[in-house]
């Protein structure tokens, strides 16, 4: 990647956060080395600055002043990308960034609430029952969303499930993963905690105990609270016990 | 803070402590009236390792009186013992579980008197390796009774037994010990899963190692070695009392873990004929019973690693083991001893280190529950 190619994709960034548009579906991290994103083409600088463009590969603007190999500040970030929203929504005067970005042709902009249900019922989005708010940010979520929404989360689960039984990953020496004990994750009740860990002499969270385990029976490293690894286990544990009511310091 | 708040091994222990120090202190008339009450505490009269649980000491006060109220008219009973899912990985790679195998082998050689055999219940290996085989079967060299030895899943799938058999003989056999026929069972098949995707033994012996891996097949006895129990037990009058071991439970307890023998109806209906039939088993590292008609069950516990219960599925009759304490390495585990009696009915000892001792007898089963119900626990599954 080129440093051109990173302001770029950094200024596309802030533009997608600005717009407020769900993310994407993702495709686990093992398999997005295998398919790249695509990469867009800015038209040549005329005054040897630097090109950014929109993710939708077509509006674009050279930042003044900044050479190639030359990172924006981020305030100055914000206001290019501000800058660009603001001359893709004069191209696009009846769209929403939302619909143009799912690749759905853009329907105008509704003038009223009516028209704003009718319209998100038109792109799956659950029509309001009787009594219900209507035209709010949940109201506008399409099926597409919940599915991506899904995907996502399962996907998670799924890494912790790879990693609750395969110890070696963990850092673990001596053979044991997490499942020996615990198939299914069985007997690891996330639904209890927070609660005083009598062994730890302390209160403890379900993290605090997959750690113990990682570092006791597993012979591994414990993890940090925010590794991926140990958020992943916390997501595969608690999936497992689905409409199991909490119970914080049950023993 | 540390006063108030105990773990649940400290708790027992002293629990433990006090009732032995309350027993200390009872004068000699008051102690034989709590034998009489306890005939569990009795039947366990010079049948415990004295290291983990030390009222043998005591109960020896009254043996005759004890062995003619549990019905036994001073016939000597016939006892094995045994030690089952050590689970092991080469010396090199883990400690835990050798160590594990070794206090079980101690404990059955601190046995006095002697047992007349002791069952090993399969899963001697984790990855059916030939230095984890060849491991196990040192330490169980160590064992002074005669060993008998039968097949688990971890064993056989690496190489489909070629291995075990070569070390330990066939998967099953019979022989005939005082007046019981014992049969032991290779009841841990698999339908082939493994074929038609390809894969290396170390993915098949990797595959059935996993308990929630539900790639797998469900266990069976299958239909030639059904064929082969049925011809066995042709010639065994059905008055004869039957002690069968088998790895797998021989009958359905959680389809998802294999605690499971997918034939098992079939099974049970060759032993169908017979007065007591008392079935021993491994793979469910718990304390574990069953009644099924004439069946009584009794589940091994393991060296290795304790297993929760299953969600689904347990058999009414069991009264659950308290949770095992994750902070004590030998928590949950243990070996066990069983007396069979002269009427053909089993009794069992659940030898848990570091606990007191439970004993579950044969009447407790074939009452469906009605008298000499074990202990319950204070700490049942989540």
């Amino acid at each position: 990647m080129t440093r051109r190619s990173i302001a770029l994709a950094t200024a596309a960034g802030f533009a997608a956060i600005l717009a407020g548009v769900t993310s994407a579906p993702r495709a686990p991290r093992a398999q997005q080395a295998a398919s790249p994103l695509p990469v867009h083409q800015a038209p040549s600088s005329k005054d040897g600055g630097v090109v950014v463009m929109l993710c939708d590969g077509k509006t674009s603007m050279e930042v003044k002043g900044l050479k190639t190999g030359e990172s924006m500040s981020h305030a100055q970030a914000i206001e290019v990308t501000r800058e660009l929203m603001a001359q893709w929504q004069r191209e696009h005067p009846n769209e929403k960034w939302e619909m143009a970005q799912a690749g759905q042709p853009s329907p105008p902009l509704p003038a009223s609430p009516a028209a704003s249900a009718a319209n998100a019922k038109a792109y799956g989005a659950k029509p309001p029952s009787k009594g219900m708010q209507q035209g709010d940010t949940y109201a506008s979520f399409t099926d597409r969303d919940y599915k991506v929404w899904k995907n996502e989360t399962d996907n998670f689960v799924a890494e912790g499930k790879q990693l609750f039984h395969d110890g070696a990953a963990l850092g673990g020496t001596i053979g044991v993963s997490c499942d020996m004990c615990h198939p299914d994750a069985s007997n690891t009740h996330p639904e209890t905690y927070p609660k005083y860990q009598v062994q730890l002499q302390k209160v403890a969270l379900l993290r605090d105990m997959i750690d113990w385990c990682i570092e006791n029976p597993v012979k591994g490293k414990a993890l940090d609270p925010n590794d991926p690894k140990l958020r992943a286990l916390e997501a595969y544990i608690l999936a497992q016990r689905k409409g199991v009511p909490l119970d914080y310091g049950k023993h | 803070m540390a006063a108030r708040h105990k773990s649940v091994e400290t708790k027992y222990m002293e629990d433990r402590d006090a009732a032995l120090r309350g027993l200390r202190g009872l004068d000699r008339r008051t102690f034989l009236k709590v034998l009489a009450a306890s005939a569990g505490a009795v039947m366990a009269k010079s049948l415990m390792p004295p290291h983990t649980f030390q009222l043998v000491e005591v109960a020896n006060a009254a043996p005759d009186k004890a062995a003619s109220a549990a019905g036994l008219a001073g016939q000597p009973p016939f006892t094995f013992a045994y030690i089952s899912d050590t689970h092991l990985y080469p010396r090199t790679l883990n400690q835990r579980f050798v160590r594990g195998a070794v206090k079980a082998v101690e404990d059955v050689n601190a046995l006095d008197p002697q047992p007349d055999f002791v069952l090993f219940g399969g899963d001697l290996a984790q990855l059916g390796r030939r230095e984890e085989l060849d491991l196990g079967r040192q330490i169980l060299a160590e064992v002074k009774a005669p060993v008998k030895m039968m097949v688990g899943e971890h064993d056989w799938f690496y190489d489909l037994g070629d291995t075990w058999q070569e070390m330990f003989g066939p998967p099953n056999y019979s022989f005939d010990w005082k007046d019981v026929h014992v049969v032991v069972l290779m009841s841990v098949h698999e339908k082939d899963f493994w074929t038609a995707r390809k894969m290396t033994p170390a993915e098949r012996m990797h595959t059935v190692a996993g308990l929630d891996n539900g790639i797998q097949s469900r266990f069976e006895v299958g239909d030639d070695e059904r064929k082969w129990l049925s011809d066995d037990l042709a010639k065994v009058p059905h008055t004869t009392p039957l002690l069968v071991f088998s790895h797998s439970p021989l009958y359905k307890y959680y389809r998802n873990w294999n605690f499971w023998t997918d034939d098992a109806e079939q099974v049970q209906a060759i032993l169908k004929p017979y007065k007591h039939v008392t079935v021993i088993h491994g793979h469910t590292h718990q304390m574990l019973y069953n009644q099924i008609g004439n069946i009584s069950f009794y589940g091994m516990l393991s060296t290795a690693w304790p297993w929760p219960y299953a969600p689904t599925g347990l058999p009414p009759l069991t009264v659950q083991m308290n949770r095992a304490d994750p902070f004590d390495q030998f928590d949950g585990l243990g070996d066990g001893q069983v007396t069979v009696r002269p009427d053909g009915l089993a009794d069992k000892i659940y030898n848990l280190w570091d606990r007191n001792p439970v004993s579950v007898k044969a009447d407790y089963l074939v009452s469906h529950g009605k008298t000499a119900r074990p202990p319950a626990p204070q700490f049942a599954s989540y």
